[in-house]
């Protein structure tokens, strides 16, 4: 039982990070009395050294919480769980992921929103692949829109548009869906690497372009501008230049006077009345249990706490845990599929030990269904991305397979070609199965005693195709771009990642989803669900945008529907 | 005098060090003089132990030499103190990989004994070579739960300690980072450095270097230099 019950709040949001980070702002504009509870407490830029064995190797950021807490994985249900081999490099703080985030600031493409519909159309129903759960979203890419516009001039991402309210533009991405407005900022610097293989997709007839991020190339809003130092992923940005909600939209809705935030709060329970309503939430604080009472919850962890805390949240209402009287929390589960190509161009110093992962060339002629898939085996695709922030470790571990992978020829090889090493990537759209799931594993636990999520995932036929065959395109690009030696990276969907979808589906089936369209419950009227646990397809790009972009929709949905879904 | 001499002379280099490096000459006689003085300047000096017995650390420090050989490419592992990352590391952020250590560097001396009949520490470097490439290849007995898992382990360790920032006990002098030509933590790039086949002047800085990443010494090590 708890020993200290909280002020009463209309809303207590669980987790500020990408998704509740964002969500409180409008909450709090519209004079709601928000409560914010986050697992990790608050950082300034003198958390941020450029570390790579802090950052990327320890996820230092993660401590709080994250990182005592991985989950376990298999590949079957038949198969043996094992250990995850690292955490998934999120983190805990006011602001979350935000923080670290690698900031490529992406709006999903139309065709993602209705993937299964378009693909039955054009190449007919057998072009589903088995055991597919596959759905459309329940909204389109014109529902977002207005949401994304308001993402991108809060933070001012920085790009250059190639669809101004159906005017296409070659300096930017000719794929995209319109937008109202051209970006609040122009695209980070260009680098001499990133011209390279701008020009490399030019004489390919592929369609290049500077790709967006949430990393300001100028001043804005009183924050700082990109100096291109490196060392920007899994790490804060020490200038304040990235978007991040604890510079943005935290300490806008705090100014406003109606968002408390509580740090190092860790949320056990969502808590239920004999009506199914939620009334709050319990956490852990300082050694005791608090009871935070609220008219509405919004969940906002990471993809894998969110299933994990309704799965926790069992009560007379829900046995099986919250919102979960139709089996459907945790399904529809996706670990985003990569692939890409190395090479080395020799000869040429192509300088990438510095600046940032968003200063890209980005090239998308093989994402979505732009080019016909006819007899290829799979439908989607995957933006590409040529990106500057090479890391030294990171490059010691690039040489090709043909390499020994120590001694004097290995050594000799990075002395010779280290600072020559090209790389292409790729993210593949990744679609839900029916055994690709997420529930609570039976005997591992974090250090409470509370058991972690197990994933169970493999990387199915019809997304291992797509990696491939963009993967070949990612190497094509390095050969055109000068590359003698290429070599793959293998098509891979790491169970436990950074990128991860599913779990609380959003769609108008109540028996098949778990939130509805506005990613509120169908089961509790006043639990609103913020995060890539609701996306119903993954996308072939980065998701964070679009988290944020959904959590914005949705707090204004429980501001405008107010005493609907709290009366 | 000799490097070896040198090293000896200042109590840096342990006696079966410097039987390795004996067996090693016709390798260090190939190198380089620049970078020969290099090497000197860096020669590791065996700093009080904080978790391997002295041992461990010979056998572990050969380890690593081999991966990271001191070669005609310029100084290793030794001279960039991976040992010393490791061993510090072990007592801190790797504390769960201790036992491992433990038990694999008892397997590989075990095996190297079986095959040459000599502790791992004492062979020369190809006959190290050659135990390194069977558990490599997962051949080599004794190991659990296989060899190949425990020279993985050594060998990420190896990168973090020669490529990782110096805050944490590796890369020291910036050898790692000077081998593949990252010129060092600066807090701002122009637009000139990002240029293709421009020659980035080293900086030679690590995070401690800068007061702003105050922060860093919250970042999981004990130590710092």
């Amino acid at each position: 039982m708890p020993t200290i019950t909280e002020k009463g709040a209309d809303v207590v949001v669980i987790g500020l990070g990408a998704g509740g980070g964002i969500a409180v702002l409008p909450l709090a504009q519209a004079g709601l009395d928000v409560v914010g509870l986050e697992a990790g407490g608050r950082y300034t830029t003198k958390d941020y050294p450029a570390d790579e064995i802090r950052n990327d190797i320890r996820n230092w950021l993660g401590r709080a919480k994250v990182n005592t807490e991985i989950p376990t994985q298999r590949s079957t249900p038949g198969s043996a769980t094992t250990p995850a081999i690292a955490p998934s490099r999120m983190m805990n703080g006011v602001g979350g992921t935000s923080i670290h985030w690698g900031a490529q600031s992406w709006r999903l493409m139309p065709w993602n929103f209705r993937e299964r519909s378009e693909t039955i159309r054009r190449y007919g129903a057998s072009a589903i692949p088995a055991g597919s759960t596959i759905a459309d979203w329940p909204i389109s890419y014109d529902d977002l829109e207005p949401y994304y516009d308001k993402v991108e001039f809060l933070f001012g991402v920085s790009g250059k548009a190639g669809n101004l309210r159906g005017s296409i533009d070659p300096r930017g991405n000719v794929f995209e869906g319109p937008r109202a407005r051209e970006y609040p900022l122009p695209p980070l610097r260009r680098s001499g690497f990133t011209e390279l293989l701008a020009n490399a997709a030019r004489r390919l007839g592929w369609h290049p372009f500077a790709g967006p991020a949430a990393i300001r190339s100028q001043e804005y809003d009183g924050l700082g501008a990109c100096v291109y130092h490196g060392f920007c992923t899994f790490n804060g940005c020490h200038v304040d230049a990235k978007g991040s909600t604890n510079l943005s939209s935290i300490p806008k809705a705090e100014k406003v006077g109606k968002l408390k935030v509580v740090e190092h709060a860790r949320v056990t329970e969502i808590v239920v009345g004999r009506d199914g309503r939620a009334t709050g939430v319990n956490y852990l604080k300082g050694g005791e249990l608090h009871f935070q009472p609220a008219k509405a919850v919004l969940l906002a962890g990471y993809t894998y706490e969110n299933t994990r805390l309704l799965l926790l949240s069992r009560s007379a209402a829900y046995p099986n845990g919250l919102s979960n009287n139709h089996g459907q929390v945790g399904k529809h589960y996706m670990a985003h599929t990569r692939a890409g190509a190395n090479g080395v161009i020799p000869g040429r110093k192509l300088n990438r030990f510095s600046g940032t992962a968003g200063q890209w060339t980005a090239v998308d002629d093989w994402d979505s269904d732009f080019f016909d898939h006819t007899g290829l085996g799979f439908i989607g695709g995957g933006t590409m991305s040529a990106t500057m922030e090479a890391k030294p470790i990171g490059a010691a571990r690039t040489t090709p397979p043909s390499l020994p992978r120590w001694g004097s020829a290995w050594k000799a090889w990075l002395k010779e070609n280290a600072i020559s090493v090209a790389s292409t990537a790729t993210q593949i759209n990744t679609t839900p199965y029916e055994s690709n799931f997420l529930d609570l594993d039976p005997t591992t636990t974090d250090p409470d005693g509370v058991p972690v999520v197990r994933v169970t995932n493999e990387l199915k036929p019809m997304e291992r195709a797509a990696a491939q065959f963009v993967a070949e395109k990612c190497r094509q690009w390095l050969v055109e771009a000068g590359a003698t030696e290429t070599w793959l990276v293998a098509p891979n969907a790491v169970s436990i990642q950074t990128h991860a979808f599913g779990g609380t589906r959003m769609g108008d089936d109540r028996g098949q989803d778990v939130t509805d369209r506005w990613c509120f419950s169908h089961e509790v009227p006043n639990l609103g669900i913020l995060g890539a646990s609701n996306f119903p397809t993954s996308g072939g790009r980065n998701p964070t945008e679009t988290v944020m972009a959904l959590a914005w929709r949705t707090a204004d949905h429980l501001v405008e529907s107010w005493s609907a879904r709290t009366g | 005098m000799t490097m070896q001499e040198e090293g000896v002379r200042r109590g840096r280099l342990s006696r079966r060090a410097l039987l390795r490096r004996a067996g090693a000459a016709g390798v260090v006689a190939a190198v380089p003089a620049g970078v020969f003085a290099a090497d000197v300047a860096s020669a590791p000096e065996r700093e009080r132990l904080e978790t391997f017995t002295a041992t461990e650390a010979d056998i572990a420090d050969a380890f690593v030499s081999r991966l990271i050989p001191n070669d005609a490419s310029g100084p290793g592992a030794q001279e960039a103190r991976v040992l010393r990352y490791i061993d510090r590391a072990l007592s801190g952020e790797l504390a769960p990989a201790r036992s491992a250590y433990t038990a694999g560097l008892a397997a590989t001396d075990a095996y190297a004994r079986s095959r040459f009949g000599a502790g791992f520490a004492s062979l020369g470097p190809a006959q190290q070579d050659a135990v390194l490439t069977d558990m490599e290849r997962n051949v080599a007995p004794g190991f659990t739960p296989n060899s190949r898992t425990f020279f993985d382990l050594v060998r990420e360790h190896a990168l973090q300690g020669m490529f990782g920032d110096p805050v944490h006990g590796g890369n020291a002098d910036f050898i790692g980072w000077d081998l593949i030509g990252f010129a060092g933590l600066k807090l701002e790039f122009t637009e000139a450095e990002q240029q293709l086949d421009v020659t980035v002047t080293p900086a030679h800085k690590s995070v401690v270097d800068y007061p702003m990443f105050s922060g860093a010494r919250g970042g999981g090590h004990a130590h710092h230099h």
